[in-house]
């Protein structure tokens, strides 16, 4: 058959020619570049800007990133002398900084440790075909307390006090204990908003709109300044703790409202049927409601996650040293001082990659539950 | 309670355990009973704060230092302020600062932010995807992050007010901030602003005016064009048949600063633009989303009466995407409000900076000062959701 096309046109049988190549116009990267780029006036002057956009603005990122960048240099006169570029000499002299804090260097393993085990509740949670997935989900349960133990101390292990912590590890602190704590507190405020009984209910929409009304700065200063005033005289309340409990109140406002939509998308029949069925209250929550409420609303839920994850930057207007508070320290130290826009932008990639993994572990839940009709 | 316990507790105190499980199944009466129990641990709660708080505090609980020295600069006062006013006027300029950057910053937000939103729906696969990459960075990154990131571009990058950046005739970028000739309105150009206002209110009647023509005739007229001429075309000729009646006081270059004019600073510029900035990116998917919610058939419905394709936008798909559009949009603008209490990690004077940060730190009043500010911070966002309510009920679907 090859061979034919070169030779004098073959006979063939009515209805036996073999299928010839479309167009070369009309398929390949022609016909994408057509399509995509060039269908229209409008989309050719578009095309022609965002490549010129793209020109300007490349070339120069790639050389400043890359190309004329120092990545070995002790400080930043040394950066100058050898490229006229980034200077991203500080990771490698301050990465442990950025990771650990002021955690002590020779208890920095039960650190390391904790993380692990977290990694391995994740991957346990998170994959429905895990080996021994039953069995492993009451490890779960008991993380945090391990953790806990691990990070803090106590029982046998050095105790260390919460002010060393810092970098990554006080973000991934702040950030997962928020979230495990903020989402079953939302759904008892969402609940509590949508319940017959009125005093609950205002108390909730009371907590929820105040809450929701200020700025989590705010919240935090009343953590770090006010606090104190309120507790018994002498009782004294670690910073950390402290933060974390306005974090996950501040979160669970958010996160209730988020739910509450849930919980109005569900139709009232589901309850009806519920209730005629004998279930009680919270048998008719925990099995019919939630499950459909929470499943309508998880884009909403891990925005809110990314919201929280994102604002447990703020804490170093109260003095603690999350990622961005060593950025600081740095820039403030003699040999890294200068532009600050390396510094920040290595956080930044930090934030970015640990957002965007929840974001799209987020489209692909919503993707897995969606039972109903797909268009 | 479950049957066991009551057969188990019966020989015991049988009537009373009868009464009380009698009470507790009946459902009106158990909505009570949990009723008061939590009223009852709420006021346990707060009269155990307000009992510490009162056992804590030394001293009473008083607001008499708004009106002593606040004894701070601030850099940014748009009202008469210097170190001796009082902690009250602080607060004041304070407030304006949250209130200008907010504003400034939702109307940039919201003009970027549709761009975005309508690139992010282009069919053009390349202004797409930098629409995409844009929003997902800027998305995934903490608003903090890029204040302090922007600031620090701008007071790096920029050059010292001695070799400035001369954008325009009279207007200097520097580190310092924006230089710009500030206007000294001669009497007469009052009339102008005058004339522009009514130019305003000409364009609200006129197109009130129009629609009632349109509703009765079907004539159309051209409102957004007589609009403009209105608003804007008469009072500029107006300003120069006038011979432009209007001083600038320029900015000039003094030792190691400019004097004079008027200074936008690199504090404002960074938070106004990462607010911006940041803000868009999430209008810009809400937008997108309100658009794609229009369904196709309605447009095509349009096209089929024989609408033009602007009159389609206008007429029929914006108004519907707008329903979807404003809840959302009300809440990134409460968002902007709040966000700008972050305006403390660059220096910028807003009100949590003012009255929450440095009065609190000089006078020791905690509680006083994050009352006004938290008082502050609710009041604006209560404005704003009722304007945004009010704007969505005047646009919302009217059902039978």
């Amino acid at each position: 058959m090859n061979n034919a096309t070169n030779e004098s046109p073959p006979k063939y049988e009515l209805g036996a020619h073999p299928d010839l190549p479309p167009p070369f116009a009309t398929s390949g990267p022609i016909k994408w570049i057509r399509e995509n780029l060039l269908s229209s006036p409008t989309n050719i002057v578009l095309t022609v800007l965002a490549v010129f956009f793209l020109y300007k603005i490349i070339p120069g990122l790639a050389s400043w990133v890359f190309l004329d960048a120092t990545f070995d240099a002790a400080s930043r006169n040394e950066c100058r002398e050898l490229g006229s570029g980034a200077c991203w000499g500080f990771i490698k002299h301050r990465w442990e900084l950025f990771t650990y804090g002021f955690y002590p260097v020779d208890q920095r393993w039960r650190v390391i440790l904790a993380f692990l085990l977290f990694v391995f509740v994740v991957v346990v949670l998170l994959w429905e075909n895990c080996p021994f997935r039953k069995t492993l989900r009451w490890f779960a349960i008991g993380f945090p307390f391990v953790a806990f133990w691990l990070i803090v101390g106590g029982l046998g292990l050095e105790s260390v006090p919460t002010d060393k912590f810092g970098g990554f590890m006080l973000t991934l602190i702040i950030g997962i204990t928020g979230i495990a704590l903020s989402l079953p507190l939302g759904i008892l405020l969402a609940l509590g908003r949508q319940s017959n009984l009125p005093i609950i209910k205002y108390a909730c929409i009371g907590f929820i709109e105040f809450i929701r009304g200020v700025p989590l700065i705010t919240l935090l200063f009343v953590a770090s300044t006010m606090l104190s005033y309120f507790l018994p005289p002498r009782v004294e309340f670690d910073l950390l703790l402290r933060v974390l409990i306005m974090v996950t109140l501040f979160a669970s406002a958010y996160m209730a409202e988020v739910i509450r939509g849930g919980l109005q998308a569900v139709p009232k029949g589901q309850t009806e049927a519920a209730d005629a069925m004998g279930l009680k209250y919270w048998q008719s929550m925990r099995l019919i409601v939630l499950p459909q409420a929470l499943k309508i609303s998880i884009p909403g839920i891990v925005n809110t996650f990314i919201g929280l994850y994102k604002d447990s930057t703020l804490v170093i207007v109260i003095g603690m040293f999350d990622p961005l508070g060593i950025a600081q320290a740095t820039l403030a130290d003699t040999s890294w001082q200068g532009p600050s826009t390396e510094v920040y932008l290595f956080v930044a990639v930090f934030f970015f990659i640990s957002c965007f993994l929840m974001a799209k572990y987020s489209l692909y839940l919503e993707n897995k539950l969606h039972t109903g009709h797909k268009r | 309670m479950s049957i066991g316990t009551a057969v188990d507790n019966k020989s015991s105190v049988p009537a009373r355990r009868n009464f009380v499980s009698r009470l507790w199944n009946d459902k009106e009466t158990r909505s009570v009973i949990i009723q008061i129990i939590a009223l009852a641990l709420m006021f346990a709660f707060f009269a155990s704060l307000i009992n510490n708080a009162v056992q804590n505090l030394d001293r009473s609980f008083s607001y008499e230092f708004l009106g002593q020295p606040a004894n701070y600069d601030i850099n940014q006062t748009l009202i008469e302020y210097d170190s001796r006013s009082s902690h009250l006027r602080a607060m004041y300029v304070g407030i304006i600062n949250t209130l200008l950057v907010a504003f400034c910053g939702i109307v940039l937000a919201t003009v970027l932010g549709f761009i975005l939103g309508v690139l992010r729906l282009s069919k053009n696969w390349l202004t797409n995807k930098i629409a995409y990459v844009y929003i997902e960075y800027v998305r995934n990154v903490p608003l903090l992050l890029h204040i302090l990131l922007l600031h620090g571009i701008l007071v790096h990058s920029l050059p010292r007010p001695k070799n400035a950046l001369n954008v325009a005739d009279g207007a200097f970028l520097t580190n310092r901030g924006l230089f710009m000739p500030k206007p000294l309105p001669e009497p007469i150009m009052w009339a102008v602003i005058g004339l522009f206002i009514a130019g305003i209110l000409f364009a609200f009647l006129f197109r009130r005016w129009a629609k009632k023509v349109q509703d009765e005739t079907g004539k159309i007229y051209p409102v957004f064009w007589i609009s403009v001429a209105a608003i804007v075309v008469v009072p500029v000729i107006a300003f120069f048949i006038l011979g432009k009646p209007v001083a600038w006081d320029t900015p000039e270059l003094k030792g190691f600063n400019f004097r004079g004019g008027m200074v936008v600073r690199p504090e404002f510029m960074a938070l106004w633009f990462a607010l911006s900035l940041y803000t868009a990116a999430f209008i810009g998917e809400i937008v997108r989303a309100g658009i794609l919610a229009v369904s196709h058939g309605q447009t095509e419905a349009s096209m089929a009466l024989g609408i033009s394709r602007g009159r389609t936008l206008n007429l029929v798909v914006i108004p519907q995407a707008l329903r979807v559009i404003v809840p959302p949009l009300a809440s990134q603008y409460l968002n902007i409000t709040k966000n700008s209490s972050l305006a403390l990690a660059i220096g910028y004077m807003d009100v949590t900076a003012t009255i929450g940060g440095i009065s609190l730190n000089q006078t020791g009043r905690a509680i006083e000062c994050m009352l006004i500010v938290m008082g502050l911070y609710l009041l604006f966002s209560l404005l704003i959701s009722t304007f945004m309510n009010w704007y969505n009920n005047r646009i919302k679907l009217v059902e039978r």
